[in-house]
């Protein structure tokens, strides 16, 4: 039930990056790109997820002492600032910026078959290999 | 131009409630790059939801392949320029924690102070290599 659930869930999301415009790069760094000719509609995707999410993620919360499928739920907890967060995030933007690809749009292209998007997909698991072989040096 | 602005909307109301979903039925943060590097070694006990998940997103994607091509964009970049770029994303969602769904979604939204400064310091490293690639 757990595993046929998340599937489910993995298809919508992936319906809704289609839909959204977040899997075509050309309106990504269109969107990046904030000189002449801007397109800022992609500020909506954030802004329609969050309308959902903010009030909803709350009222489980509240309302549930475990998900549906587990005995607790799974939520970060930390709250510290640390150079780690900051360089790390600082390196994924420079990475969206160049390909206008973030990790699931990316799972997407190369899912539909385009190269672009699995030569994108085998860099970016290298790039998470790296990462954890970097941490743990 | 319309358009475009109801279906990023509607794209984002839909992420947002496969969001909701796997908060409710897994009491877990839909952040795609987590979600992905845990998969990685060393794997960790529960990897059937997670492999379940990204099959379906890889799903979406395969459909959306065969019967709606023109859903799925065309690259603008070079081969070498996607390949750094995927380097770079792989690289730094794990260092940094997430990326736009977990940090950008999730995160913002639970008024995360990490990952608030997480947005908003991909964002400005996103539009400075978008215009700086993008004269060149």
């Amino acid at each position: 039930m757990s595993v046929a659930l998340a599937g489910v869930i993995g298809v919508a999301l992936g319906a809704g990056l289609l839909l959204s415009g977040m899997t075509a790069p050309a309106k990504v760094i269109g969107f990046l790109d904030v000189r002449g000719g801007w397109d800022p509609s992609l500020g909506l995707v954030m802004a329609g997820a969050i309308a959902v999410y903010a009030p909803l993620a709350r009222w489980i919360q509240r309302a549930r002492k475990a998900p549906w499928t587990d005995v607790a739920f799974h939520l970060p907890t930390r709250r510290d600032l640390d150079g780690k967060l900051v360089v790390g995030a600082a390196i994924f933007g420079v990475g969206w910026g160049l390909g206008g690809l973030c990790p699931g749009p990316g799972v997407v292209a190369a899912a539909a078959g385009r190269e672009t998007g699995l030569l994108f997909v085998a860099a970016m698991l290298v790039g998470m290999l790296a990462q954890h072989g970097w941490v743990r040096r | 131009m319309a358009s475009s602005w109801i279906s990023a909307l509607g794209g984002g109301a839909l992420i947002g409630a496969a969001a909701v979903l796997l908060l409710l039925t897994h009491g877990r943060i839909a952040g795609i790059s987590g979600v992905i590097g845990s998969l990685l070694p060393p794997v960790p006990s529960d990897r059937g939801w997670r492999v379940a998940f990204v099959g379906g997103l890889a799903l979406a994607g395969a459909l959306a392949g065969a019967f709606a091509p023109a859903a799925v964009g065309a690259s603008v970049r070079s081969s070498t320029a996607v390949v750094i770029a995927g380097l770079l994303v792989g690289f730094g969602t794990r260092h940094g924690s997430g990326c736009t769904s977990g940090h950008g979604v999730c995160g913002v939204s639970r008024l995360s102070v990490r990952s608030l400064v997480a947005v908003a310091t991909f964002m400005t490293t996103g539009a400075a290599t978008a215009m700086i690639a993008g004269a060149s």
